[in-house]
């Protein structure tokens, strides 16, 4: 235990009352590092593993550092009382969970012995044999499928999808967490009836995957790029629009017996 | 079996009416109930004081013009104008003359006023000089008092300008047994009183003036009657006849006798509930636990197949609507600290019965439907949790908050019923409890809390600490040692303390002086009618008649001063980075920031003093001008950098309100020394003295008289409300705002604290989003905290609406204890509302 407690990674940030990754009120862990460069994405700090310097308001902050898990753990034990009353606790989000794969397995290992609750938000881009080392200490894994078509994936994210999709067969079939599929859903990549069917269609033949929830893209990470002093590729791209959601969630709806849902 | 129907009911076009011609023009001041009470005052000249009260009221109650408003289903109005209100020059009426020009261009409250009203309100004041109570209050009060309250330490404006009010009567047993009932009892109670008794003369007249007040209700009613029949007899319209006769059977009956049924039981409760507001000016009139009271009236007719939950509904909404018909005009300075045309009328639903057991019924569920339904500030909608509160009662609560209202104020029975016990309640007495104004806990029908006699400003104490008890020239407090020689961070504390005890001393001074001329000047014998033990006493709740008496005054600024401490002991003392002489002299000229006229009072204040020591005359003019100069060479351009430097290094520290153990037992310590010293001091009706850590809206005001403090506060900047955080400063989420609050001892302020939370809707919304919040106040409350309330409103919304404020009338926000309209508000309150930090997520 004490070497699990004394285990080292790099954060970015400790966010309380997290009501929207993982069931009741949960404090998320962002992890330093991923493995992918989604055009859209709204933490763009969280992509470099290395330690940056972004500025925020007008003022150059430090972005990064290195954290005990017993540290981490004397933050998420401060909301033990929301996570009783509520059936929520820890959530892993990032960057990738899975690039930092002892501390994320020491973080949700040390929770889970400690009676609190565990999620981890991830792609699941990683060798099989490590996410499976994790999955006795997860209690829901939030699983990122972004497109079913490897060509189109790799074209805005940087990486083809074939370990992803195949990772998330495995995760199913293992039968040792809730898996959740979860949607970013990007005008112009994967907006559009047919492309959501058929993550739809996906997930739907992951054995044990009852939901799948719909994120519409936001922009409210456009100001990060520039405080990185990175250009922001997808300027023009306006959210969906809640009716084009609404159409999404029945495509859902019709071509799976999934329960949808928009948001987390 | 569940044991309640919480199904949701539709929203008839009666209210819809109701409401916009409510609220169709801007209040009005009216003069009737003004020049009656002078009338009666006149022709009572030398008879007991208690008879000529009584008389007083059964002129008004004869007299006073009545109306019943369309499509009224309840009435009883105190004026003819629609949210009109009238005054009470007994209390206090200077102020009033004197505001006649502004009071309708005024930014808090406005009202307008006929110019014959003002003819006739001038003519009854004339009657009223020396005669009133807050005159009699200002004889009884020290020296020193006085000047406390000229500096601004503390202010008793409530009770000092006008009535008591907060309180909860049995409207229990006017229901039950009518006023007739209590007739009865009090004759039953006057024959026992034997003309040998030493009491016989004071008894004997107070009971007879109970009879004659409850009579003059009886016969308001029937005026009520009478109007109702006269005006069915030209009404052409079938059902509106038929409602007005209806109407005309209910007045003839309540509340002269016990209801027999849901509506007359309506109609009853609000004969007393606008009538204790007819008698006295006090405002904060709480109907507290309404669903109980009237349940087994709504149970009997519903049982009976009487009534459907439809009609009694909409009978629910036409009271709720009668509790906005009700207005009160406060001086300039007061309305400023209670914004918003509020009378804190708190009606309370869910919690325990005497017994332990939960007893959330349809009425519980009906209340929150018709504030859904009304969308108006009253009544101060509050609700009970404790761990055998229904989900779904809570869940409904939350839907209610999640519409941006404020409403309703949820509060903890696990923290206020042993704190109450503590305060010598019997078990079953605090199981019952309901809240009186913002957030007062008591016992219906028993207490007389003087709940919110004061509002005392924590940060003026601390001012005085840097200037050894120096205010604006004067020796104000006492002389504590010199803060450039102080050695420790506990010599600071103890300084504090020091200057805190002794204007807390002055504060129960100024309101044992008011209490007193309430006693003497003010009884009120219809209010003592349903108040035990007033009857068995033969006085009344000023008098001393109550079971339990409290004086409960007000600190605020707990955030500020903790966060002062902190940054006291952290630079100063610990860290050795700034000199006590530096920060003394940053905080004098407000970190270099504006001159505000904060310091050039203080400045002003010193000059004078020294040329009066000098054996000079000071002279305005000279003053100012020696000021101005001392003010522009004081502040040296290297001064300027440090005082950047400064609080820049206090800007980077930790603040309360982030689940930061250090910081948060400052906080619970500074608490403390408001709280602690309080229990000490008795009132004269024999009562115990107990804190309530809550500001109304007065730190906005209070603000603007403090200078700047060591947390980084500039002059004249709001100070932090009630119990919460600093605004803007809680930046760790709403859990770690709520675990810091939480830290304080909630327990020991017995009389209330107050802790708000802004949300953004987005954190509210779904299914999910009310069950998270729910929890968020289950689990607050598991830790002890005592009472949450919420701004659900998006900044940009608040924004729009100071830019537009004709799109937004209806808007309503929670002030404090209570909810407003937002654009009623003074700009440098909305300022305030805004600035509340927005838990999004």
């Amino acid at each position: 235990m004490e070497n699990l407690l004394q285990t080292k990674g790099r954060i970015f940030d400790i966010q309380r009352y997290s009501i929207h990754d993982g069931p009741g009120i949960r404090t998320i862990v962002f992890l330093k590092g991923c493995v992918l460069r989604c055009k859209w994405c709204c933490n763009p700090e969280s992509q470099e593993y290395a330690i940056q310097t972004m500025m925020v308001d007008g003022k150059s902050k430090t972005i990064g550092r290195d954290i005990t898990v017993e540290e981490v753990m004397e933050t998420v034990e401060k909301d033990r009382g929301y996570y009783r009353r509520s059936g929520g606790g820890l959530t892993l989000s990032g960057g990738e969970s899975l690039c930092q794969p002892e501390f994320a397995k020491a973080l949700l290992q040390v929770a889970k012995s400690k009676g609190i609750n565990t999620a981890m938000e991830s792609m699941g881009c990683a060798a099989y044999e490590v996410i499976d080392s994790i999955l006795p200490y997860l209690d829901t894994y939030l699983m990122d499928i972004k497109h079913t078509n490897p060509d189109k994936h790799k074209a805005f994210t940087g990486k083809s999808n074939e370990l992803m999709l195949e990772n998330a067969r495995r995760i199913a079939a293992s039968g040792k967490t809730r898996l959740v599929i979860r949607v970013p859903v990007i005008p112009t990549f994967n907006d559009t009836p047919e492309e959501i069917a058929a993550i739809a269609q996906f997930a739907d033949k992951l054995p044990g995957v009852e939901k799948i929830h719909l994120l519409p893209y936001h922009r409210l990470g456009q100001d990060k790029y520039d405080g990185l002093g990175r250009e922001y590729q997808m300027k023009d791209i306006l959210p969906p629009e809640n009716e084009h959601m609404e159409m999404l969630k029945k495509v859902v709806e019709n071509t799976s017996s999934l329960t949808c849902q928009i948001g987390g | 079996m569940k044991k309640y129907n919480s199904s949701r009911i539709p929203k008839t076009e009666r209210i819809t009416r109701l409401v916009e011609h409510l609220y169709a023009k801007m209040p009005e001041i009216e003069s009737a109930r003004a020049v009656l009470v002078t009338e009666s005052y006149r022709q009572t000249e030398g008879e007991p004081l208690i008879i000529r009260r009584a008389k007083a009221f059964t002129h008004i109650l004869k007299n006073i013009p009545i109306i019943i408003r369309e499509d009224e289903l309840i009435v009883g109005s105190s004026t003819i104008a629609p949210r009109g209100c009238q005054t009470f020059p007994e209390f206090s009426y200077e102020w009033l003359e004197q505001e006649f020009e502004t009071v309708e261009t005024r930014e808090a409250d406005p009202f307008c006023i006929s110019d014959r009203a003002k003819v006739e309100i001038k003519e009854a004041n004339q009657y009223w000089k020396g005669k009133t109570t807050s005159e009699l209050a200002l004889c009884y009060m020290a020296p020193e008092t006085l000047k406390a309250m000229e500096h601004n330490i503390f202010t008793p404006g409530n009770y000092f300008y006008n009535g008591v009010g907060h309180i909860t009567v049995q409207y229990d047993k006017v229901l039950a047994i009518g006023y007739e009932g209590i007739i009865a009892e009090a004759r039953a109670e006057l024959s026992k009183c034997h003309v040998g008794d030493a009491d016989y003369a004071t008894k004997s007249r107070f009971l007879e003036a109970v009879i004659m007040s409850c009579e003059a209700v009886i016969t308001y009613a029937n005026r009520y009657a009478d109007l109702a029949e006269e005006m069915a007899g030209k009404c052409s319209d079938a059902t509106r006849k038929a409602e007005l006769l209806q109407i005309a059977a209910n007045c003839r009956r309540v509340p002269a006798k016990g209801a027999t049924g849901f509506y007359e039981a309506c109609q009853s409760f609000w004969f007393v509930q606008q009538l204790i507001q007819m008698e006295s000016s006090g405002h904060s009139i709480s109907p507290g636990r309404f669903d109980q009271y009237m349940y087994p009236y709504y149970k009997k007719d519903m049982d009976e197949g009487k009534i459907t939950r439809e009609q009694a509904q909409e009978l629910i909404d036409c009271i709720w609507v009668k509790l906005n018909d009700l207005n009160k005009c406060r001086d300039a300075e007061s309305a400023k600290g209670f914004a918003g045309y509020s009378l804190f009328q708190n009606l309370i639903v869910g919690g325990q019965n005497e017994y332990g057991q939960d007893v959330t019924n349809d009425l519980s569920f009906m209340c929150i439907e018709a504030s859904f339904h009304v969308f108006l500030p009253m009544p101060s909608l509050s609700i009970r949790v404790w761990n055998g509160s229904p989900h779904d009662l809570l869940i409904r609560a939350a839907e209610l908050t999640r519409t941006g209202i404020g409403l309703p104020a949820y509060y903890n029975d696990e923290v206020i019923i042993p704190s109450l016990m503590s305060r010598g309640l019997t078990l079953e007495e605090a199981r019952c409890y309901d809240i009186i104004g913002c957030v007062e806990p008591q016992i219906a029908g028993k207490t007389m809390g003087w709940h919110d006699a004061a509002f005392y400003n924590m940060c003026r104490p601390l001012e005085l600490v840097f200037s050894s008890g120096m205010d604006c020239g004067e020796q104000l407090g006492p002389k504590t040692k010199p803060v450039e020689q102080m050695t420790s961070f506990e010599e600071f504390c103890d300084a504090y303390k020091e200057q805190m005890e002794y204007f807390i001393a002055l504060l129960v001074n100024a309101d044992n002086a008011i209490d007193q001329a309430h006693a003497e000047r003010m009884p009120l014998p219809y209010l003592a009618s349903m108040v035990d033990d007033c009857l068995k006493r033969g006085k009344t709740c000023e008098q001393g008649g109550c079971v339990y008496n409290f004086t409960g005054p007000q600190g605020f600024g707990i955030a500020n001063v903790a966060d002062s401490l902190y940054a006291i002991k952290k630079l100063v003392f610990e860290e050795k980075k700034v000199s006590m002489a530096d920060l003394k002299k940053a905080l004098m000229f407000n970190y270099g920031q504006e001159v505000s006229p904060i310091i050039v009072a203080q400045v002003a204040g010193g000059v004078a003093r020294e040329m009066t020591a000098k054996g000079m005359q000071p002279n305005a003019d000279v003053v100012a001008r020696a000021s101005q100069e001392i003010i522009r060479q004081s502040v040296t351009a290297e001064d300027k950098r440090k005082f950047e430097q400064i609080l820049e290094m206090i800007d980077e520290l930790p603040k309360f309100g982030n689940d930061i153990e250090e910081v948060d037992l400052l906080a619970r310590e500074t608490a403390y020394y408001y709280t602690k010293p309080l229990l000490k001091y008795r009132n004269p009706r024999g009562g115990q003295y107990q804190a309530g850590l809550y500001p109304v809206s007065a730190n906005v005001p209070m603000g603007a008289q403090t200078g700047a403090t060591p947390d980084g506060r500039l002059a004249g900047k709001p100070i932090a409300d009630g119990v919460s955080p600093s605004a803007g400063k809680d930046v760790n989420g709403p859990t770690a705002a709520a675990n810091s609050v939480s830290m304080l001892d909630h327990g020991i302020a017995s009389n209330g604290t107050l802790y708000n939370q802004k949300f953004h809707p987005s954190a509210l919304s779904g299914e999910a989003g009310l069950e998270n919040f729910v929890n968020l106040i289950r689990s607050y409350f598991d830790r002890k905290g005592s009472h949450v309330q919420f701004n659900v409103v998006s900044r940009d919304t608040l924004l729009d609406a100071q830019k537009h404020p004709e799109n937004y009338k209806h808007l309503v926000v929670r002030v404090a204890g209570y909810s407003a309209l937002f654009t009623t508000l003074s700009k440098s309150l909305q300022d305030d509302i805004i600035r509340r930090t927005e838990q999004g997520f």
